[in-house]
């Protein structure tokens, strides 16, 4: 189908441009912006007017639940909140239900999504089997299988020297490792941020020190073996300082952050609201500033939801024994809208942190871009219009987020997967 | 309406005296009823002291009322096992008290009798109580929306006061 | 998430923990115990108050010592009491805390007393009758994790009000594992509310929670400096668990360091008093000699716990 969107204001941050033109598209792939191509007779006209037109959205971090925990959400589910969320790629850690470590699962699970037609999906595999840290899992294989980078997911490896056998190996490959900092012994039996809250709540801590000791162990091991490390979910103002460190020392990590914890701080907890337990811990409001420079100045390569569905009987339990983890496929946008606004940071900046900064984190070149040739992800929204985030009004599974009763700026009007209209509202 | 309690003291007090034996003791409800039971002890010099109750944990009303704000202890420190009580309390109105320190004193032991004793009966009874000794009855119930209400001043000196709400 | 404990008058609804529970309620919860310390004295130890209410003693984890003392407090009240020990019933079949919560409901309860291993357990049910439109029923926070323990604080406060009168003049110490007592947190709490000037804490920097020194009290680690002129010595419990390892090296050195003996209370003032809050640990936190001493008034704490906790369920039954 050929579709124009018109009179949109489109912002492509990987090419730098922030103008209002027409975008049009055919046979799933834009080809051409501005000028309409000779010839070119569009089927359907989205007017565009008053509304912003960006590449679809990356969520580097999006737990489908899919296998294994299909109470919690369904990649059904889950797809619809993608789309509505303006999410057009995922990338899915691997801590499922069995873990990512096969290339069978993998590929069974890129067959149920391909199958749905929905938003791409892109496993980040086990690095190790079962995540338990003791065997490499056949990385080779799974990235013929569909996988783009290998990760613990949040089960820390305790063994060191695993650890750096595990780097090794996947820099033989050159594959992205993608590392949760957590010291496993420093972040054992902890639930909240080792601070003045937790203190008072009575809530066993986790230290900084347990993303800072980790990040040091990362960091070196990553120089010996060289292997591609990205850093999943920084929590902290000093774990920020390793990695700036780290960089400008000439090393090639990379990075991101949660909508959460660029939002909030372990004050959210209040009295003892579970939709704040989260993995890492929320910290406190300096290092939440210090993440949101960070991330404004480009150490921090990219935002992403760390979507975490999860069922209200396991969310309405003691703070302790609930279970970690806030949804967020379809807060993403809002949540970088509010960002950008509350911090006055251009919108071509901040959306670069959720298109194409994404896309280079993950390895994707025919998205995250709006150039002639690049798939047709596109999504539309209103700059002007709010998001209530409400149980009602969410389609994931998940209703656990912290934001829930909050109006968020922006709402997506449409999404476009491959040149096919997958959402409108 | 003007009340001379003092006077009305002395009314009561000569009521019970020829009613005394050697085993009777004075209960007074707090806190006016209390005042009365240490007056009516000097009067007729009535030993031991006079216990005290306050009846805030047995009230029928804690249910819709909650606890009362400033419930005090509850003495009676002797034996009332066999012995003839005297409960006193300034003011009859509807029973419910003397229900209350009824009960209460039964948790204390089985006297061999108890009697009320009372400076006004004001009418207005929801419950079959009677006073035995009562210095004043009110010709007509007084209305709901009076109060009739025991003071003692610095120097220990009765007054009884008329208050409308 | 709020504290739901007030309800929108400011009245108590449920008692889930003192910090941040005003002066004048925790004054007026001193204020109504007072009369029932009385009760103990009668010949028939009960007050009808409670008569006709069902009163579910919810332990999730063992205390014979905390739930007798709650089922004493309410069967002087005339309550009905149910006793559950549910570590050892509904959840190892795999029931849930709120399920456990909403078949009880479902028994006309009207009162809970929860004692929960994790933090926020007693708050996560307060929250959920409320949301459930269930205001009615009364929880009471016999004991969360590490977070609260409120009776203990309030019949702490009883017990130092009753030997020393006032709160406005006094220095505390109380000493020992911090970290993981749900009684020094509350404890904490109160003293601070009732206007104490000097709260001291005493022990070894493993057994103190992070930003401690901002929690409104003064730190030390030498025993004999953190007791120098104190009016009342507030002794914790150390958990078995806790007494080898990598807190501390062993039980021995503990009570070599900061283990309370008569040398050492005789730096505190010369009527200072010796509380803790059971069951003792001879040897280890406190010597014989002083749990057995003169100053000791831990027997007196119990019997004042008593009066506080039937204070608590008739102030919210009540309500």
């Amino acid at each position: 189908m050929k579709i124009r969107i018109s009179n949109g204001r489109v912002i492509d941050p990987a090419n730098q441009t922030d103008r209002i033109e027409d975008v049009f598209i055919a046979e799933g792939k834009i080809v051409a912006r501005g000028t309409s191509p000779a010839g070119f007779a569009a089927e359907r006209i989205l007017d565009a007017d008053g509304l912003i037109v960006i590449p679809g959205l990356i969520d580097i971090a999006a737990r489908l639940r899919e296998p294994g925990f299909e109470y919690r959400a369904t990649l059904e589910s889950e797809m619809e909140a993608a789309m509505a969320g303006g999410v057009t790629s995922l990338a899915i850690p691997p801590d499922t239900d069995p873990v990512l470590d096969e290339p069978g699962l993998v590929e069974m699970l890129c067959y149920r999504a391909k199958k749905l037609n929905c938003a791409h999906v892109y496993p980040i595999g086990a690095l190790t089997l079962g995540l338990a840290g003791e065997r490499l899992s056949e990385m080779a294989e799974l990235v013929e299988a569909g996988c783009v980078a290998f990760s613990q997911a949040n089960v820390p490896i305790v063994d060191n020297m695993v650890l750096m056998r595990a780097m090794q190996y996947a820099a033989t490959f050159d594959f992205r490792v993608w590392l949760q900092p957590l010291a496993p012994f420093l972040s054992r039996g902890g639930y909240a941020h080792d601070g003045e809250l937790a203190s008072r709540l009575g809530i066993p801590g986790i230290p900084v020190a347990a993303e800072t000791v980790a990040l040091f162990t990362y960091l070196q091991l990553a120089r010996i073996t060289g292997a591609r490390l990205h850093i999943t979910r920084l929590s902290s103002a000093q774990g920020l300082e390793l990695i700036k460190a780290a960089r400008a020392d000439g090393m090639n990590v990379t990075c991101d952050v949660s909508i959460n914890h660029l939002h909030l701080c372990d004050l959210d907890i209040g009295y003892f609201n579970t939709h704040c337990h989260l993995v890492p811990p929320l910290r406190s409001q300096l290092d939440r500033d210090a993440l949101s420079n960070g991330l404004a100045e480009g150490h921090i390569d990219a935002l992403c939801s760390d979507h975490t569905p999860v069922d209200d009987d396991s969310k309405q339990k003691p703070f302790s024994e609930s279970e970690p983890g806030a949804t967020g496929l379809e807060l993403l946008l809002p949540l970088t809208l509010k960002w950008a606004n509350d911090n006055g940071i251009a919108l071509t900046t901040a959306l670069a942190r959720i298109t194409a900064n994404a896309a280079r984190l993950v390895g994707i070149t025919k998205a995250g871009h709006l150039s002639p040739g690049a798939r047709a992800d596109i999504c539309i929204f209103d700059p002007a219009a709010r998001t209530h985030v409400s149980r009602e009004k969410l389609k994931s599974q998940g209703k656990n987020t912290p934001f829930l009763g909050l109006d968020l700026p922006g709402a997506v009007r449409y999404t476009l997967v491959e040149g096919r209209l997958m959402f409108e509202r | 309406m003007q009340f001379d309690a003092e006077a009305l003291c002395l009314q009561l007090a000569g009521q019970i005296r020829p009613h005394l034996k050697p085993s009777t003791v004075l209960i007074g409800i707090r806190t006016g009823g209390l005042w009365l039971a240490e007056r009516l002890h000097e009067l007729l010099g009535i030993q031991p002291s006079p216990g005290a109750i306050d009846t805030s944990f047995y009230r029928d009303d804690y249910g819709a009322k909650g606890l009362h704000a400033h419930p005090q202890r509850t003495e009676i420190p002797f034996s009332i096992e066999n012995s003839h009580v005297i409960l006193v309390d300034d003011v009859l109105y509807t029973g419910r008290t003397t229900r209350a320190a009824l009960n209460e004193i039964f948790d204390f032991g089985r006297p061999a009798c108890v009697e009320l004793a009372v400076l006004v009966d004001r009418g207005g009874r929801e419950l079959p109580v009677a006073a035995r000794y009562c210095a004043l009855t009110l010709p007509e119930p007084l209305p709901s929306t009076q109060t009739l209400q025991l003071e003692r001043a610095a120097d220990g000196v009765l007054d009884l006061r008329l208050i409308d709400a | 998430m709020h504290n739901p404990q007030l309800n929108k008058h400011g009245e108590l609804q449920h008692l889930l923990t003192l910090d941040g529970l005003p002066r004048d309620v925790i004054a007026s919860i001193l204020d109504h115990a007072a009369p029932f310390t009385e009760v103990a004295e009668r010949e028939v130890k009960k007050l009808p108050l409670l008569r006709g209410k069902s009163i579910f003693n919810l332990f999730f984890e063992n205390s014979t010592r905390t739930r007798t003392t709650f089922e004493i407090a309410a069967k002087r009240l005339s309550a009905d009491v149910v006793n559950l020990n549910v570590s050892t019933s509904s959840t190892s079949k795999g029931e849930s805390l709120l399920d456990t919560v909403d078949n009880l409901c479902a028994m006309q309860a009207d009162m809970f007393v929860v004692r929960h291993a994790a933090s926020g357990a007693p708050v996560l049910i307060a929250q959920h009758l409320q949301a459930n439109g269930r205001e009615h029923i009364h929880v009471v926070n016999a004991g969360d994790g590490r977070h609260a323990h409120p009776t203990q604080g309030l019949l702490d406060m009883y017990t130092i009000r009753h030997y020393k009168g006032d709160f406005g003049n006094l220095t505390v110490a109380i000493v020992g594992d911090v970290l993981h007592s749900r009684v020094a947190r509350s404890q904490i709490a109160a003293l601070t509310a009732l206007g104490v000037p000097e709260i001291r804490v005493i022990g070894p920097k493993t057994l103190f929670p992070t930003g401690i020194d901002k929690m409104g009290v003064r730190v030390f680690h030498d025993m004999r400096e953190g007791l120098r002129g104190v009016d009342v010595v507030m002794m914790l419990r150390l958990q078995n668990e806790r007494m080898n390892g990598a807190l501390l090296p062993t039980p021995q050195e503990f009570f070599k360091v900061w283990g309370l003996t008569a040398e050492k209370l005789a730096l505190a003032k010369p009527d200072a008093i010796v509380m803790h809050p059971g069951p003792l640990n001879r040897g280890i936190e406190i010597d014989s000699s002083v749990a057995d001493g003169a100053q000791a008034v831990i027997l007196p704490q119990v019997t004042f716990g008593i009066a506080v906790r039937m204070a608590v369920m008739s102030m919210l039954a009540g309500q």
